[in-house]
Parts: C-alpha cells; structure tokens; sequence
C-alpha cells in the first residue's frame, strides 16, 4: 500500500513537471509559401499580444497536406486556397467549424527589369522575354490562377513554350528576382509592402481573369485542445493582423 | 499501365542526364583523380577540399549559387550570353552543368583511391620499359584500377538518378527538358496523386537497389597486398 501510494506521488509529480515542460503555449502552423511575407510580422506580434509561441515552417499546401495525413504535429494550417482545408476537413483531421478565409490572393504579373511589363499586361501579346515563370499549376493556386489568365487573353499556346515552373510561388518569384526568368505571374504580396512596390515593373492582373484566390486558415485536430492554437486563429482574425495583411496587398 | 506518359519521359530524362554527365565526368574526372593521386603540390588539399564540396553542402546551396552564377549578371551567365548560348537554368545542359558539381566528388574519390592503391611501382615498370607517360597512363593504370572506373561510373551514374535538390532550384520543371524522375515524384506528391507518386517511386526504389546489388557483387575483393 505505502509503495502504490509512493508510485503514484511520483507518478502525479512526473506528470506536473511533464505538464510545465508541454506545448501547452506553443502552437505549430503550417503556413504557404505566398503568406511568408505577412506571417514573418504576424507571429512575432501574435507573441507578444498573447504570450504563445507560434512555430512556423512554410511550404507548399500540398506537401503541408501529405504531411498532415501521416502524422505531422501541426496545430493550425493557414493554406493557400480552400480546397485544401475542404480536403483535411472530410479526411477527419480539421476541425470543419474553424475555418475561414484570411485573405484573399491577388495575382500579378512581375518583371525585375523596369520597363518591361507594361500596365495592361499586354507584354504577354507583345513577346520580347525569353523566358516566363509562373508556380507549377498542377499543385500552386497562383500557379492554376496564371494559367486561367493566359486562357482567358488567348496567349497560352503562343506562351508554353516560354514557361518555367517554379515548385511554388517562392521559387517563382526567386526565378524571376535573379533575373533567369524575365518575368513571372507571382502573388501580389510578394512585391508589395506598405504601398510600395519592388523595383522592376508589374501588371496587377485583373480579378475577372482569374478564379478568386481564396485563403483559408483551419485548425487541425492536434491543435483542438491547445489554447495557443485557438488563438492564433482568433489573432488571425484580428484587426491588427488584418492590417499587415492588407498592407502586403491582399483583400478580404 | 503502371505509369503514365508524364513519368516514362521523366524517366527517359533522367537516363539521359546521368549518362551524359557520367560521360563527361569520367573525362574531367580521371586527370584531376590522377593529379590528386599523384601529385605533392601544396594545393593538392585545397583542390582535394573543393572537389569534395558537394558532398557537404546542401543541394539547396549548390543550386542557389549556380542559380546566381548562370543568372545573367553572374559570371558564368555573362559568358554563355557572349558566347551566344543565352542562359543555362531552365536548360537541359544548364542541368547537365549542374550535375557534373555536383556528382563530381562520386566520379573523383574512387578513380583517387583505385590510382593511390596502384603504388607508383607499376608506372616506374612501365618507365625503365620506355613506356611514355601516356602509353603508360593507358596501357598500366587504366587497366590496374578498372574496377575503380566501374565503381566511379556506376556511382556518379546512380547519385546524378538521384539528384533532387539542385535541379529543383534551377530547372524549371519544364516536361522533357528539365523535369527528371524525382522531381516528377515530387509533383506527384505535391497534387496529391499518391497513387502514382509510388509507381514511380518503386521503380525508383528497385533500380536503386540493383544498381547497388551490382556493384557489391561486380566489385573485387580488396587488393591483396598493398
């Protein structure tokens, strides 16, 4: 009896300091990649409004949902579109009520050369870039949305041959930064921020020439009995994170 | 049919890739294995050192830099526009480029060992026989460390297959030109079609391992002597 009684003292007392040691205010979200810019200002803010700890790793949806269904400790996703999330929900591994959408995409079609995208995008009629790099559209939102507007304009048979892939909008964006690619449709946020634009030249793609690139933000079943998860999701919502999220361009 | 038109190219791609670059490599590969064997110059650890960077570095550094360096303001970009080649990234032979950093320590650190394990014994036979040194080179060494050329050839071969990271950064992805096997698994993965990420992925997984199997079994038993 006295024994039992020491074992479970200890055991209570192992438990107390397993307790003080967890992820009790720590909440892991798996962001994408075109959110990178906006998440870098969020969750340092995020801490030091609420105390938690956000642990951020960035990719793309679809590796993040592979991930996801075999296991990986993320707590929150904030995706790149709403299928996703739509995806996790019926697999059983979101928590459906959660979600909602954080932001909506803006698609842009940028040169690091000034002067050679021209306001009206007609560049992409005009030719004179060998090259044109948009995210891989089997897998990226932006990537499926470049390829929507090129339809729509008529010009993507007379462009494929000129396209390269980026593996998501980072890799696009850095393909056209270093200048191998002379231009790439990239997410608005990428070159915006606080009403400024990166240097080069750009076209802000019309939104009647794509589908509405919807972001949406999901808790996952790991992170539904974590207070931190909660609220960042809550943060997210917040009139102080919208206006970061505004400032690098995208809408609601 | 257990893979699709998308992979068989990919495949094809990456067949392509590994025998030009083996090629290449057992060219550039074999005069710098024979100096660093050979030679008692005092920048023989630095060269040694250079020769085994890709096997440290991440690929993602490797290919960030030759993304910059074959960019049109970096020095290799620079030279293949005055050349008129235009630039290398997105390019077959921007990849073939890449590869040969990058897999070169493969094709380097057997021919090294099998041309130091050869002593300098054979060669001075060869000498005091009036073999010129290249007479020599062809008809003492190279047959001496064939089985050394085979282990190079087969693994600068099997690591270029295996490349994923470097041509990620700089290939573009683009179908038959730049989209090798394992890029194409990772699309695969990426849209969520697992089914036929394993197809290939298993191909993948069994080539890897014949090759191996044939290179444990193909290779001789360690030098008797030395």
């Amino acid at each position: 009896m006295p024994s039992s009684r020491l074992l479970s003292l200890l055991l209570a007392s192992l438990m107390g300091c397993c307790a003080t040691l967890s992820y009790a205010d720590e909440v892991s979200v798996a962001v994408a990649a075109n959110f990178t810019g906006p998440m870098e200002k969020i969750a340092p803010a995020f801490e030091k409004a609420t105390g938690h700890k956000a642990l951020v790793a960035y990719g793309t949806v679809g590796k993040f949902y592979a991930q996801i269904k075999n296991g990986a400790p993320f707590e929150v996703l904030v995706s790149a579109d709403d299928e996703t999330p739509i995806r996790l929900e019926k697999d059983g591994l979101a928590e459906a009520p959660s979600r909602f959408t954080y932001a909506i995409g803006k698609l842009v079609l940028w040169s690091a050369k000034p002067g050679l995208v021209d306001d009206r995008g007609e560049v992409l009629k005009r030719g004179g870039f060998q090259r044109l790099a948009i995210a891989n559209p089997k897998v990226a939102v932006y990537g499926a949305a470049a390829v929507e507007a090129m339809k729509k304009l008529g010009v993507d048979a007379a462009l494929e041959s000129r396209l390269v892939y980026g593996e998501n909008i980072t890799q696009t964006y850095q393909f056209a930064a270093t200048g191998n690619a002379d231009l790439g449709f990239v997410a608005l946020s990428q070159i915006y921020k606080n009403g400024q634009y990166a240097p080069g030249s750009y076209w802000l793609v019309p939104p009647t020439l794509y589908p509405q690139i919807r972001q949406d933000a999901v808790l996952l079943w790991r992170g539904k009995a974590n207070v931190a998860a909660t609220a960042f999701l809550a943060y997210l919502k917040s009139d102080a994170a919208k206006q970061v999220i505004s400032a690098y361009g995208y809408e609601f | 049919m257990l893979l699709n038109h998308g992979d068989l190219q990919a495949i094809w791609l990456t067949v392509r890739l590994a025998s030009i670059v083996t090629l290449i490599l057992l060219l550039v590969g074999t005069p710098i294995a024979w100096w660093l064997a050979r030679s008692k110059a005092w920048w023989k650890g630095p060269v040694g050192a250079v020769v085994a960077l890709p096997l440290v570095l991440p690929p993602s550094v490797l290919g960030f830099y030759l993304l910059l360096a074959m960019g049109p303001n970096g020095p290799v970009g620079q030279i293949t526009q005055t050349l008129g080649i235009g630039l290398l990234p997105f390019t077959f032979w921007g990849l073939v480029l890449a590869s040969v950093f990058y897999s070169l320590p493969f094709m380097v650190q057997p021919l090294q060992n099998a041309f130091e394990a050869m002593g300098e014994r054979p060669l001075e036979v060869a000498a005091t026989l009036r073999a010129s040194p290249l007479d020599a080179f062809f008809t003492v060494a190279v047959p001496l460390a064939l089985p050394g050329f085979l282990t190079a050839a087969i693994l600068t071969f099997a690591h270029t297959v295996g490349e994923f990271g470097v041509v990620l950064m700089i290939g573009g992805n683009i179908p038959g030109e730049t989209r090798v096997a394992s890029v194409q698994i990772y699309d695969h993965v990426e849209a969520m079609e697992y089914m036929q990420a394993h197809r290939l992925s298993a191909v993948m997984l069994v080539f890897s391992f014949l090759v191996l199997l044939a290179l444990y079994a193909w290779r001789p038993s360690p030098k008797k002597g030395a």
